[in-house]
């Protein structure tokens, strides 16, 4: 499935839309680390929860359970919560 | 005095590590630390609570990173800064095993940010500790590409409690800093938390024991609750290494040791400083090889604690007989309306024939108060909000 990479992302990535597989938001993350090491920590902390300042929209309705299942065509945009100052 | 006699001479090279809200900057200073080249911004953007350099290779950094939205990284470069590559396994606690959540009130936590550094002993070659936000030690001993949790600390009952949880630190998150390595044993280990007190190991990590006895709380407060002390930065005199001095949230302090932390006692030295001024501040430095020489920088610690210079006034206090009094260095600062001050990790001295002061602010300038801190000048203004300033000095 196509993935929306951040910015603040994309020293890992090098692309905005990348593509991974995952049959939860879980596994995406997992997939998404192999293919590009360190990135799934950055967004995903220790306890498996996503962090705070992170959002996760499938298919354009925001999502934070991160077993969230998946079908392999949903669109997948991973955002930084907007913030000012 | 307890002053050692100064090392021979060796041309040396200064580099100033900067360690910005914004990123961070070496600068890098020739043998008469005149001319300073900047080399920054790295990592332009990032919170880098802290850089270190490896003194037992003279090339490797470390550099303590997050963003405002992702979480926390630690990079690495072995080459001095020309190029960084990101650990493979940076500090993270561990996940608490189900059974042990509910009954000792453990939860899970998560590191918001990596915030000290220390090089381990000389003869362990490659290890490091971080200390992290909220409290945690983490070790490394693979030059910083993989970080493990020390169980005796991070999942300790006591000691949580005396860490309290993330929303009873201060509003930039609660931190265990100041980790400090004994030159002469590399099982006897140091650290300090804001809030939790300070505590000793003198094997390896694996038990600590408490070291509050002296060291005073706000007032109303109970002393022998741990959780109540707050110490600001704790350092070991080199020359010295049964001696340590400490600013505290509630003064200035120095223990000298006996070896049993039930007994030896912390004495406020802040005492003698001016009344106007207090003995409030965040960073406290020692010299190189006189232990009884130690600088502090007062900040404005009354009302609401304005973390300001006081009177807008700022200047560095040095006492040379072990705390018994202290003169002003303030020759070259400005002498009034700046409000900066320094964090507890920006000021930092070098080990040269006459040692030199380096402050960095919080207002992005750097200084530097040479000749021991008696004549002060500017080194870089603008840069973002200074964290940490540390100093290396290469062959």
């Amino acid at each position: 499935m196509k993935v929306l990479i951040p910015g603040a992302l994309r020293s890992y990535t090098r692309d905005a839309h990348v593509e991974a597989v995952g049959d939860t938001l879980h596994a995406l993350f997992a997939d998404l680390d192999r293919r590009y090491p360190g990135l799934r920590f950055r967004v995903v902390d220790e306890q498996n929860l996503l962090r705070p300042n992170m959002r996760i929209f499938v298919n354009g309705v925001g999502v934070r359970d991160l077993h969230h299942a998946l079908q392999g065509d949903d669109f997948v945009a991973l955002v930084l919560a907007l913030s000012g100052g | 005095m307890s002053r050692t006699s100064a090392p021979t001479p060796t041309p040396t090279r200064i580099v100033i590590l900067v360690a910005t809200r914004k990123g961070a900057w070496l600068f890098h200073g020739d043998a008469k630390r005149k001319v300073w080249q900047a080399d920054g911004p790295h990592f332009l953007g990032h919170s880098i609570s802290h850089v270190q350099l490896d003194p037992r290779d003279g090339r490797t950094l470390l550099a303590a990173a997050k963003t405002g939205h992702l979480g926390p990284t630690i990079f690495r470069s072995t080459n001095l800064g020309h190029g960084w590559k990101e650990a493979r396994q940076p500090p993270a606690f561990t996940q608490p095993a189900k059974q042990a959540q509910a009954p000792d009130g453990l939860p899970a936590r998560s590191v918001d940010h990596t915030f000290w550094l220390t090089p381990g002993h000389a003869s362990e070659r490659d290890s490091w500790y971080a200390g992290t936000s909220p409290q945690g030690l983490f070790r490394s001993e693979d030059g910083g590409v993989s970080w493990a949790p020390l169980p005796a600390v991070n999942d300790n009952p006591q000691l949580r409690e005396w860490m309290g949880s993330a929303q009873d630190g201060t509003p930039d998150g609660p931190k265990l800093h100041s980790i400090i390595v004994d030159p002469r044993d590399p099982s006897h280990l140091y650290f300090a938390m804001s809030g939790g007190g300070v505590h000793e190991s003198r094997d390896a990590g694996r038990s600590w024991a408490t070291l509050i006895k002296g060291m005073e709380v706000v007032g109303g407060l109970d002393p022998t609750t741990v959780t109540f002390h707050d110490p600001h930065c704790v350092r070991l005199c080199p020359s010295n290494p049964d001696r340590l001095y400490q600013q505290n949230h509630c003064g200035i302090y120095r223990i000298d040791r006996s070896g049993d932390p039930a007994a030896d006692t912390w004495q406020r030295i802040g005492s003698k400083m001016p009344k106007r001024v207090g003995d409030i501040g965040f960073p406290m430095v020692v010299h190189p090889r006189d232990a009884d020489t130690a600088w502090v920088f007062p900040m404005d610690g009354t009302t609401v604690w304005p973390r300001t210079s006081p009177g807008g006034r700022p200047a560095a206090y040095v006492t040379r007989n072990a705390g018994r009094t202290w003169q002003r260095l303030d020759e070259g600062l400005p002498e009034a309306q700046a409000w900066w001050t320094l964090k507890r990790q920006a000021m930092t001295v070098d080990a040269q024939a006459v040692p030199a002061l380096y402050v960095g602010t919080t207002s992005g300038e750097l200084w530097i108060g040479r000749e021991e801190g008696a004549r002060w000048s500017n080194i870089a203004r603008h840069l973002p909000e200074i964290y940490a300033v540390e100093v290396a000095e290469l062959a």
